[in-house]
């Protein structure tokens, strides 16, 4: 990395940093609540990024790999008293009881049994490809979540769990979130992430290339789903309650709509979109309420904001695939190029 | 348990088996064709039931017109679908058209939202179809002699649509090669257009199946049904209409043995058929009927 | 392409800030917390997904109450109603957009206790008080200094429903067959099994119990299994949806036992759907039109039918109206909007006479009421008994 580069991404994190610091101080918590998430949203976006843009596995199975991530954050956060409360139909399995961990190595531990559990469908499963992988991992999530509602003395069943620390603010999402994009920007940038491009662009090509194609499937879906689960986790200590219902398809389905309108394969497209997505899904409640314009009164329609969002989904797919950053990234090289009103250096938009 | 409460559990599984094996036709089908998993097609399935309602329960039309009528106009929408969401991506990655396809089926789903109102609605059912028989200790309700008999009815026709017709042959010339199958001078288009017309047809007539049996309908009606009929055309071979048939029936009845011997695993009933999609990808990827692919390079 | 698609995401955001904008300045200037010229009430209901229905119901009664009482220290309440989409996710966040961007003074809502239980942090830490008008889980209240509710809860509903099937109906073994996905019902199922036990004094008093998840549309195979296990009555708690289809095809299989369960049943939808095969279904609910209890009853019967005609007005649209009269009071009493001296004067609540019967609230901030007990009779919910809350 150049010099004049490395100085500028730290004075943009220095400033990411004072302007985390003023929202945390200044802004109400409403917008504090959604610029979380926004910054778990990136989270997300950029894990199944990994997997679906980068090794261009399609998998469905996300929402799955949050569920036993904000579980275990929750469980291993939450003081025993309030555990005695929420079990009130089954006392939870010891020792889990009285187990009471600090949030960031439970936010580990939750990223890392996330990651075991997507090494245990992956390995069975990346023997699928395409529309059947596909089906499977959105069959795998489906099975975590029955199971889910169905330990009652494990995750308290369809109760869910309630009280959980609310410990997640914006020093938390955003700092893993920062930290998430660096560890994913340079997995993708070392000889490990050109790999997974090669397997994605050509299996075939990529296996005679002497690439162990399904280990680096396994790996990549591993580390996916590590940050899912490490996503899945700030999400429940977010909103402090967390139940089975929570983790279906639906959620899938949303970060699926932010990697799409980002650009499968970039890093920055997920970043912009998982704000842009989250920011207009509060910004457009009002096409469910009604409202009054001077005299005119408009009557809401609920369920209109789902409409247009799947709507979106569609018009990105069919009129803009590359969506908005296609399988570019942002670079200081591409700014100064674009500010001196040159063409981008080397960027193969369409 | 007794042999009584046995057939009893056998008559549901068949009843249960007979509509998935309906819905799995179209969705196979289509499979067969474009290669495309229609995620749509449960979605479809649901407009299908809401159109019978809205026949029979807000224009008052007598029932069989209404089946008619919503039968027709499900098979326009398919069209109209194909055209919209699948039709510009042909030679687009496959990724592309899973994507769209899991667009159009949200967007239908939350379009009947808006439209049709979230409140479920009770489906009107004609008395001769829903009355009970009863042998010996065993309840059978009237329709579930209806079901299977469609079912196979409409296996029968569609098996001499494909294998008897032009239009079939025409249909299996795309499924085997569609560009081969352009350059000889088959319409692509209007064969594709065809078959999701067809295909759903079979999900309209599934939905007011469906729509009879458990009269309750809302706009996630299509969800799990669809999902069921994917894993029974899975089961049975996708793209095997007769496997279809297969997979619907080994899964309805699969299903209900699994409570019926297994009580205490009632819960997980729907991770059931999870379970089993992934057992055969994983085992016997070609299902039942199907036969070995080799992949293309 | 790329910058065509830039363009067009850019409107749609323009678009969308412009219309919030829009209903920001409508806020700012019609309310303001600064000019107060009115009084914001949030109201937080699921207006679309699984549980729409019964936040319909529940907005129904909100909106009559508000109607009839449409002024407090001299100012004009607003409602401002919020879909949260069955959903907690957006339940936490609608609830937050209440406190923080509206200012409501109080919340009502929400229908379904896991919606209600996500946006209890939000209410507590912004310490603005709220409502639930139908939320009957425990866990809604408990711990929490700002959530109330103008309902019981699952413990006494259970107790009354096991009351019913011994002492009534005479039942020695009873079924269960529980929406194993639904907080509510899974709850309810164990209260109702604690208390049952208790009452015949025989562990195994339960027959069976049956699980289904929400949205399930075919139950002959737990039915069958319950068939043959030969039950004197079947607890079915759940939502009416599945609660309709479950008795529906029980009949069909040949089941005769009777089946209760509770206040979820009581929609239009419930009957609708199961039509004939529901006469005789029996369930604990709130209220009953049948004998108004307070003068603010028949006030209640009487005005709803003038606005919905002759709709059989339902429990949850009473207690709506409740948890709106019972905020006006409290804000009347408190002789300011002030969220905080709201709370403290819900608290004291005793005696009060709402739509719904006589609330008085014990300090888990829970109402101790009477359970009506209703009958499906001739296509309508018809009144059976009443039980009293000790």
């Amino acid at each position: 990395m150049k010099k004049r580069d490395l100085i500028l991404t730290l004075v943009s994190l220095i400033l990411l940093f004072v302007f985390v610091y003023f929202a945390d101080a200044y802004l109400d918590s409403y917008k504090v609540r959604i610029l979380n998430l926004c910054a778990i949203y990136v989270i997300l976006a950029l894990s199944m990024n990994l997997v679906n843009g980068f090794t261009g596995l399609f998998s469905l199975g996300h929402a799955g790999f949050m569920a036993v991530g904000a579980y275990t954050t929750a469980l291993l956060t939450m003081p025993p008293l309030v555990k005695a409360q929420n079990f009130f139909m089954a006392p939870l399995i010891k020792p889990l009881d009285s187990i009471t961990l600090p949030f960031l190595p439970a936010l580990l531990i939750a990223g890392v049994l996330s990651a075991l559990v997507g090494f245990l469908i992956g390995a069975p499963a990346l023997r699928l490809k395409g529309d059947y992988l596909a089906i499977a991992t959105l069959g795998f999530a489906e099975i975590i979540r029955v199971i889910f509602t169905n330990t009652q003395s494990l995750t308290n069943g369809a109760l869910g769990l309630k009280g959980i620390p609310v410990t997640t603010n914006l020093w938390w999402s955003f700092g893993i979130a920062v930290i998430t994009v660096i560890l994913i920007g340079s997995l993708i940038n070392s000889s490990f992430g050109r790999a997974l491009k090669a397997i994605r662009e050509d299996e075939i090509a990529a296996e005679s290339m002497g690439i162990n194609i399904f280990r680096h499937k396994v790996l990549s879906f591993t580390i996916g789903a590590f940050f899912a689960g490490i996503g899945g986790g700030l999400l429940g200590n977010l909103l402090g309650t967390v139940d089975p219902l929570m983790f279906r398809f639906f959620l899938t389905f949303n970060i699926l709509l932010i990697i799409i309108l980002g650009g499968m394969g970039s890093i920055t497209g997920s970043i912009i979109s998982a704000f842009i997505i989250t920011i207009a899904g509060e910004a457009l409640r009002f096409l469910d309420e009604s409202i009054t314009i001077g005299s005119l009164y408009v009557p809401g329609i609920p369920g209109l904001r789902m409409v247009v969002f799947s709507a979106l989904l569609m018009v990105v797919v069919l009129f803009f695939r590359q969506g908005i950053m296609g399988t570019n990234e942002f670079t200081w090289d591409k700014l100064f190029d674009r500010l001196q009103k040159k063409p981008a250096a080397g960027g193969g938009s369409n | 348990m007794s042999l009584g409460t046995f057939l009893q559990h056998l008559a549901n599984g068949i009843s249960l088996g007979s509509l998935y094996a309906l819905v799995a036709i179209g969705y196979t089908m289509v499979y067969g064709i474009l290669r495309l998993i229609n995620f749509a097609h449960g979605d479809i399935f649901m407009m299908g039931t809401y159109f019978a309602f809205y026949g029979i329960a807000v224009f008052t039309l007598p029932w069989y017109l209404s089946f008619l009528l919503a039968i027709v106009l499900t098979g326009i929408l398919g069209m109209m679908l194909e055209a919209g969401a699948y039709r510009p991506l042909r030679d687009a990655p496959k990724i592309s058209i899973l994507i769209s396809a899991i667009g159009a089926s949200f967007l239908l789903e939350n379009l009947a939202v808006v439209i049709f109102g979230g409140r479920p609605k009770a489906f009107p059912t004609p008395r001769v179809l829903t009355d009970v028989v009863h042998i010996g200790s065993i309840s059978i309700q009237n329709l579930t002699f209806v079901i299977p008999v469609v079912t196979i009815g409409l296996l029968i026709a569609l098996l001499y649509l494909v294998h008897n017709t032009k239009a079939g042959m025409a249909m299996r010339a795309v499924a085997k090669d569609y560009e081969t199958a352009a350059i000889m001078g088959v319409n692509v288009n209007k064969v594709i257009s065809l078959t999701f017309c067809i295909g759903s047809m079979l999900a309209a007539v599934g939905g007011i199946m469906w729509g009879l049996k458990f009269p309750q309908i809302i706009p996630l009606l299509g969800v799990m049904p669809g999902l069921k009929a994917f894993i029974a055309a899975v089961i049975g071979g996708i793209g095997d209409i007769k496997g279809a048939v297969i997979g619907g029936f080994v899964l309805g009845i699969g299903e209900i043995m699994l409570v019926a011997f297994l009580p205490e695993l009632t819960g997980y009933r729907d991770a059931f058929a999870f379970v089993l999609l992934i057992l055969i990808l994983l085992f016997r990827p070609t299902g039942i009927l199907g036969e070995k692919i080799a992949e293309k390079v | 392409m790329k910058k065509k698609l830039a363009t067009v995401l850019s409107l749609i955001l323009l678009v969308s800030f412009v219309f919030t904008g829009c209903s920001g300045n409508k806020a700012s200037s019609g309310n303001g917390s600064n000019d107060s010229s009115v009084i914001k009430i949030g109201v937080l209901e699921p207006m679309t997904g699984a549980n729409a229905a019964g936040g319909a119901l529940e907005v129904e009664g909100i909106k009559l109450a508000n109607k009839l009482y449409p002024t407090v220290l001299g100012k004009k309440v607003e409602l401002v109603i919020v879909d949260n989409k069955s959903d907690k996710v957006e339940s936490a966040s609608a609830a937050s957009r209440l406190v923080e961007n509206e200012k409501v003074s109080a919340i009502i809502g929400s229908w379904g206790s896991s919606l209600s239980m996500a946006a209890g942090d939000v209410v507590k830490n912004a310490q603005v008080p709220a409502v639930a008008a139908t939320a009957t889980n425990p866990l809604v209240t408990q711990g929490n200094d700002y959530y109330f509710r103008v309902c019981f809860i699952d413990p006494f509903q259970g107790k009354v429903m096991a009351n019913y099937a011994y002492n009534k109906l005479k039942a020695k073994k009873v079924a269960i067959i529980q929406e194993v996905s639904n907080d509510y019902s899974v709850g309810l199922a164990k209260f109702f099994t604690d208390a049952f036990k208790e009452l015949t004094g025989d562990e195994n008093a339960i027959v069976a119990v049956s699980n289904y998840n929400t949205g399930d549309q075919d139950f002959t195979a737990q039915l069958t299994n319950i068939k043959a296990k030969n039950p004197d009555v079947i607890f079915a708690p759940g939502n009416f949806t599945e609660s309709a289809l479950i008795i529906k095809q029980a009949r069909q299989l040949g089941i005769k036992a009777p089946f209760i369960g509770g206040d979820t049943w009581e929609t239009p939808e419930f009957i609708d759907i199961g039509k004939e095969a529901v006469e005789g279904a029996t369930f604990s609910t709130f209220f009953t039109s049948e004998k108004p209890i307070t003068k603010e009853s028949e006030k209640f019967l009487a005005e709803y039918k003038k606005e919905y005609g002759d709709k059989e007005p339902s429990a949850a649209a009473a207690l709506g109206y409740d948890a709106y009269i019972l905020i006006l009071d409290a804000i009347k009493k408190a002789g300011s909007p002030d969220p905080v001296k709201i709370r403290d004067e819900l608290a004291k609540t005793k005696d009060f006479p709402g739509a719904a019967g006589v609330i008085t609230l014990d300090e888990n901030r829970n109402a101790i009421k009477d359970a009506v007990i209703k009958e499906v009779k001739g296509g309508k919910f018809t009144y059976l008994n009443v039980v009293g809350a000790n």
